[in-house]
């Protein structure tokens, strides 16, 4: 089976670390470590395993400059056989659905039976995917953790829904998934593992190797700021009877919506 | 004429999710002057009673009424809206596991911009809609600019607006059904795999009553747990309870543990270690409640108190049964 | 002088001369003897490199000691001195059972040396030799048969318990004392009853007791019981040569080279390949053990000198505690892997991952590296470097669990397993304004210059709790008046941890920025308070100044005078130094943290059963902290018994680690108000006189 994997390079955010510049215009870069989006890296892994089952291939692809050569390589450590960069100034501001456009323009370069992504990333909106298979005309779901391969034609595809409820789906080929994390422990990249493949060439088409012109990758939604949404500074103590503190507090409870039933 | 607004409505045995009422609000703050349609789709008397319940808050409602649509596949869904929804449409989704199957998608077949997991909308200044949204885990929230003039695609985050219990709109249903055309799609449905009873994935919870040594002994989690029920909540806990045995390692939170990204999380007699701490992301409205005035989980937490938990949480509880 | 009886050589049975049998054994024996361990060195023919040619004095100085002396033996009182009789025993036997052999040729043969009055003395010797060998002997089939002590049970997953072969070989020991003193009993029976002069025979021995007992004897009956002793004798001496290569007792034989070729630094982690420089790592192929053959000779001898003791498990912590790890039998799996691998009759097998085949994953992660297994070792086996090698190959392949995962990158991107700021990294220094009043100290990310570099390491530096000690350490460093700074954001996780988990890329890029780092600020000492950072700088390092752990500083302060104590005897407080492996076991730091405790006046303090080189592990350190152990209990926990059993209610410690893993400990074993735990630095700082 071909498999393309579509990956980000994201911000780490396992520290809370996010802050705002100030001017607002983005977050704080400065301090900032970049890796690979954590659903991507589940994708990959998942891509691998089934190439491991089934054979074929694995490749990933990714829109972003020249540092996000970095983990292409990341995932070719972990066992992708190619890796494709997207890069070009004109891509530079692109939105969701941009991304998925170029991403779009360089699959029709290829052929692939199964498309893979992220179910989201930290600063994305969970969209390429989906946006993605729409412009292919292919099937498409969600937020899976489960894929079992039935045979060229078709796949099994269990999606997490509410409650951690699996629903079950038969899936034409090609098509297109986004991956949830947990669907599989991804193996373990050190720098050793990203050395072995440092040499490696990894081919860049830019937009015009694609066919696409600036409007095709123009942002439809432009993000105008950040900010900070109010946290404020230590917690605010709630002092009194016992009876007070228990009616304040719920107060405010339903008010964040900490009071279901 | 004025714009066109859809609510999208998911429902669940024959119940309308919470966020048709919140739709109703959301579509209102978008443009006050936009004529609003609540769709559902469906089959059979289940949507019927859903497409009556939601027509006492929407003007119109669209019914789409299709024996394939008995569990609405999102392929399906959009292959529906795409046949009846007009282009200039601005379709509002609720962002979760349907929203995120089927909205994107349906944003290129309606050849829309499409703005995703909206918690508020600030403004519309012509045809250009500012909406709020959040990212990196909800640590920052942006403001994103779109014109909408030819149309839309929003998911709003379900929760983010709060609903009006005293709406009233006697809206009609209008049945859509004979317009969607062949349903037929590449996905199939099979069948939902009910999670097993017990086995809880806090990663997932919205509400978190969270458990630490403060509660000295295994026989006193029970209060925990009432207190979890109460509040429609799950448990979760820190490291030393795991240790102890006394809950399951999937329910610990921490670096050594879960991350849990919940809307609220209640600290009970956790002193909020930088290893419990982590693996809470996603800025949770935390409540922490510990006999020890000096936490650190007191510098964290967005509410304080200085309790004993085990006189604390049962009063709490009952306050809450009663509520 | 005439023989009383015709002896071996002479002798003839149904009238075919008994020397046939006299050469015949002694040449089939020494054939397959050499047949046998031809095949067992085959492995180490495929092994891979370990330089153990050097430091010859230290060697032999390790071989009297150690191998001679028996030095690790009575650590185990009874079996200890069970097995001091037997080897001394088998020592001074060696020489007559070999001359036996000749003997059967030659009759008139003498051990080169004990011809003259040696010879007596000799004689003399081994006749009680023998004797205590057989009371040995028997003592130690009591305790394998009618005693059992647990520590040589073999859990049901590990295979099938070795008792038999134990009382098979015990069996054949007293057999050649037996018979050995039997050919010498009657042979002196007889010359008494000819009124010859016997051979002295020391009062009291085995050979003695026959010759008490058979002088009434018939004369037939002697010579023929004397030449049937010396073939019985023949016999059971070249079975037990073969017999030794088959098992446990293939230490007889390896325990020499064994301990000859010791690792002589303690603390150290092996290089990835033997041969192969720090530079040169990224050429090669594939990195740690991942098959048997990747083990490398000495590591292959290690396995075939395990006597099976069961010692390094009975203290093992990771096994104390139920954890999926015994060292005993990483080194029995091993070693039947290589018996069933390299097997004496037919073909080679093919070569099995030994992950997932004879060890499981959570087997070889659960190790703290404590050491106490090899402390325990009377045969010298290593297990950290094994374990270490067995980790890289993981890490190599990936396989690396999801709870190390994430610590490991951050490692990577941040220099700390946390992945907390860089920038963040001293702010237990700048950001703490009452502290700074009291103590400013020198950050030299931006340059400047300190006489001492002090070496904070990631958990000192970011730990809420923690960074109290390293508050102490540092107000300590002042009023002792040295000269002192920290490197800031230019400082990383030693990388300790992140080499004996496997991930030694790792390690080297954090080694070459914090070596370059501490260089560039011309410090000429090094001192740190954690212990893992202790033994990182000084063992994985090169090139650094001196290192010292904080604990020597303060005692070369309180024996100045620039730091004084006070102390009123803390009533009510007994107090109990908690060895940190990584101090004590590995560096040999035992006396200079008791000294500084017990240089607080009116202290009161006690030791724990379990201190010195037989600390109890807390749990372990770095990326330990972060791992999920398969376990029915916590070290720490166990820790904090050991110390409440010793009657103490403050547990001192010197390593942050213990400190995590001790307080948490005594508040999962709700121990809260009873018992405490302190650093050693925060102790002595509290105690500070004005």
């Amino acid at each position: 089976m071909e498999i393309l994997v579509c990956v980000k390079r994201v911000p780490d955010t396992s520290e809370n670390e996010i802050q705002v510049n100030s001017s607002g215009t983005d977050i704080e870069r400065d301090d900032l470590v970049y890796s690979v989006n954590e659903w991507d890296n589940y994708a990959v892994e998942e891509a691998i395993q089934i190439r491991d089952r089934v054979g074929g291939s694995v490749t990933v692809m990714t829109v972003g400059d020249d540092e996000s050569e970095e983990v292409l390589r990341r995932e070719m450590a972990m066992g992708a056989d190619n890796g494709i960069l997207l890069s070009d100034d004109a891509f530079e501001n692109a939105d969701g659905r941009a991304v998925a456009s170029i991403l779009k323009a360089a699959i029709d370069k290829g052929k692939y039976d199964l498309i893979l992504t992220g179910a989201q990333a930290d600063d994305g909106a969970g969209q390429v995917g989906g946006m993605l298979a729409a412009m292919l005309d292919v099937p498409y779901a969600s937020l899976v953790n489960i894929i079992e391969t039935i045979d060229d034609q078709k796949i099994k595809v269990g999606r997490e829904i509410a409650g951690g409820n699996q629903e079950m789906n038969e899936m034409n080929l090609p098509c297109v998934l986004s991956i949830q994390t947990g669907i599989n422990e991804p193996r373990y990249v050190g720098i050793r593992g990203i050395r072995k493949v440092a040499s490696v060439e990894i081919p860049t088409m830019g937009a015009g190797d694609l066919g696409l012109d600036a409007d095709a990758v123009a942002p439809k939604v432009k993000r105008l700021d950040y900010f900070v949404p109010d946290m404020g500074e230590g917690a605010e103590m709630l002092e009194g009877s016992t009876e007070e503190i228990i009616e304040k507090l719920m107060e405010l409870l339903k008010a964040k919506g900490g009071i279901k039933s | 004429m004025s714009r066109q607004v859809f609510a999208y409505i998911i429902h669940k045995d024959g119940k309308a999710d919470d966020t048709a009422m919140e739709f109703a609000v959301a579509a209102r703050k978008l443009d006050a002057n936009a004529e609003v349609t609540a769709v559902v789709a469906g089959t059979g008397a289940a949507l019927d009673a859903v497409a009556n319940e939601v027509a006492a808050l929407y003007k119109t409602v669209w019914k789409i009424d299709n024996a394939a649509l008995e569990y609405p596949v999102a392929d399906m869904v959009r292959k529906a809206l795409v046949g009846i929804l007009p282009k200039d449409a601005v379709v509002l989704v609720p962002h979760e596991h349907f929203g995120l199957d089927m909205a994107p998608g349906l944003s290129i077949q309606l050849d829309s911009p499409y703005i995703a997991d909206v918690v508020d909308f600030e403004s519309l200044d012509g045809g250009t809609l500012n909406a709020v949204r959040q990212e990196y885990s909800g640590m920052v929230s942006t403001h994103v600019a779109c014109d909408i003039e030819g149309g839309a695609v929003i998911t709003v985050r379900p929760g983010a607006f709060q609903a009006d219990e005293n709406a009233a709109a006697g809206g009609t249903v209008a049945d859509k059904s004979g317009d969607v055309g062949d349903l037929t799609v590449g996905r199939r449905y099979l069948e939902t795999v009910v999670a097993e009873v017990g086995d809880v994935d806090i990663t997932k919870s919205e509400i978190l009553v969270s458990v630490g040594r403060g509660i000295e002994d295994e026989d006193n989690l029970e209060i925990v747990h009432d207190l979890a029920k109460a509040m429609g909540a799950d448990v979760s806990c820190s490291r030393p309870i795991v240790d102890a045995k006394w809950l399951e390692k999937s329910r610990q939170v921490g670096t050594s543990g879960q991350t849990v990204s919940p809307k609220v999380y209640l600290a009970c007699g956790i002193s909020g270690s930088f290893q419990h701490m982590g693996g809470i992301k996603g800025a949770p409205f935390i409540v922490a409640v510990n006999k020890n005035a000096k936490a650190p989980i007191f510098q964290v937490a967005d509410i304080g108190i200085v309790a004993d938990i085990l006189e604390f949480l049962p009063e709490l509880t009952e306050a809450v049964e009663e509520a | 002088m005439e023989p009383a009886l015709i002896p071996p050589a002479e002798a003839a049975v149904l009238g075919i001369p008994t020397i046939i049998f006299s050469v015949l054994i002694p040449v089939a024996g020494v054939a397959l003897f050499a047949y046998i361990m031809a095949k067992r060195i085959a492995p180490l023919v495929f092994s891979n490199p370990d330089f153990r040619f050097d430091r010859i004095p230290e060697r032999v100085a390790a071989v009297f000691k150690l191998w001679l002396a028996q030095w690790k033996q009575p650590r185990y009182r009874l079996a200890g001195v069970i097995h001091i009789m037997l080897f001394a025993g088998f020592i001074i036997l060696s020489i007559r059972s070999s001359s036996l052999v000749v003997i059967g040729i030659y009759n008139d043969f003498v051990f080169p040396g004990l011809g003259g009055a040696l010879g007596h003395v000799y004689n003399f010797f081994k006749d009680y030799a023998a004797t205590l060998v057989l009371v040995a002997a028997l003592m130690a089939a009591w305790r394998r048969g009618i005693t059992k002590p647990k520590r040589y049970d073999v859990p049901e997953k590990y295979g099938k318990p070795h008792t038999g072969e134990a009382l098979f070989v015990l069996a054949m020991i007293s057999g050649l004392m037996i018979t050995e003193s039997l050919f010498e009993g009657t042979e002196a029976a007889a010359a008494v009853q000819k009124g010859l002069e016997p051979e002295f025979i020391a009062p009291l021995t085995l050979a003695w007791l026959f010759k008490a007992t058979m002088t009434a004897m018939p004369e037939g009956g002697l010579q023929a019981l004397h030449v049937i002793a010396y073939y019985i004798h023949d016999l059971i001496f070249f079975s037990f040569l073969c017999f030794l290569p088959l098992g446990k007792h293939f230490h007889v034989i390896t325990s020499l080279f064994n301990v000859y070729f010791l690792k002589l630094d303690k603390g150290a982690v092996k290089p990835v390949k033997w041969g192969v420089d720090d530079e040169k790592l990224d050429e090669l192929e594939s990195f740690g053990v991942k098959t048997f053959e990747d083990f490398t000779w000495k590591h292959m001898l290690d396995f075939y000198s395990c006597a099976d003791c069961g010692r390094c498990s009975d203290q093992c912590p990771a096994n104390a505690v139920g954890r999926p790890l015994s060292p005993r039998f990483i080194s029995i799996k091993a070693r039947d892997y290589a018996f069933s691998h390299y097997p004496l009759k037919g073909r080679l097998k093919e070569s099995e991952p030994l992950i997932g085949g004879i060890y499981e994953e959570d087997e070889i992660w659960s190790c703290t590296t404590c050491g106490a297994c090899e402390e325990e070792c009377p045969l010298m086996i290593e297990y950290i470097d094994k374990m270490v090698d067995l980790r890289r190959g993981m890490v190599d392949e990936g396989n690396v669990p999801q709870s190390l995962q994430k610590p490991l990158s951050a490692l990577e991107k941040r220099g700390n397993p946390w992945g907390k700021m860089e920038k963040k990294r001293a702010e237990w220094a700048t950001k703490d304004k009452e502290f700074k009043a009291e103590c400013e100290v020198k950050v030299l990310e931006k340059g400047g210059d300190a006489e001492t570099l002090f070496f904070v390491d990631s958990i000192s530096s970011y730990d809420d709790r923690i960074i109290q000690i390293t508050q102490s350490a540092a107000r300590l460093l002042r009023t002792a008046g040295i000269d002192f700074g920290v490197l800031g954001k230019l400082e990383k996780d030693s990388g300790h941890e992140a080499r004996r988990f496997g991930e030694e890329m790792l390690f080297q890029t954090l080694k070459e920025m914090n070596t370059e780092a501490i260089l560039a600020t011309g410090a000429r000492r090094i001192v740190t308070a954690d212990p893992h950072a202790y033994n990182a700088l000084k063992k994985d390092y090169s090139g650094l100044p001196p290192v010292l752990h904080i604990s020597e500083l303060i005692a070369e302060a309180i024996q100045s005078g620039s730091i004084r104590l006070n102390g009123n005897g803390d009533p009510g407080k007994v107090y109990t130094y908690h060895d940190p492996c990584y101090l004590g076991r590995h560096n040999n730091m035992y006396d200079i943290p008791r000294d500084v405790l017990d240089a607080i006046p009116g202290i009161q303090r006690v030791e724990m059963e379990k201190s010195r080189d037989r600390s109890f592990c807390c749990g372990g350190g770095g990326l330990m902290l972060f791992y999920e152990p398969i376990e029915e209990q916590r070290m720490g926990q166990l820790r904090v018994e050991m110390a409440k059993a010793a009657g103490a209610n403050v547990i001192v410690t010197a390593c942050p680690f213990c400190m995590v893993n001790m307080e948490d400990a005594i508040k999962t074993s709700g121990l809260e108000g009873e018992m405490e735990a302190i650093d050693l630095v925060e102790l002595i700082d509290r105690h500070q006189a004005a």
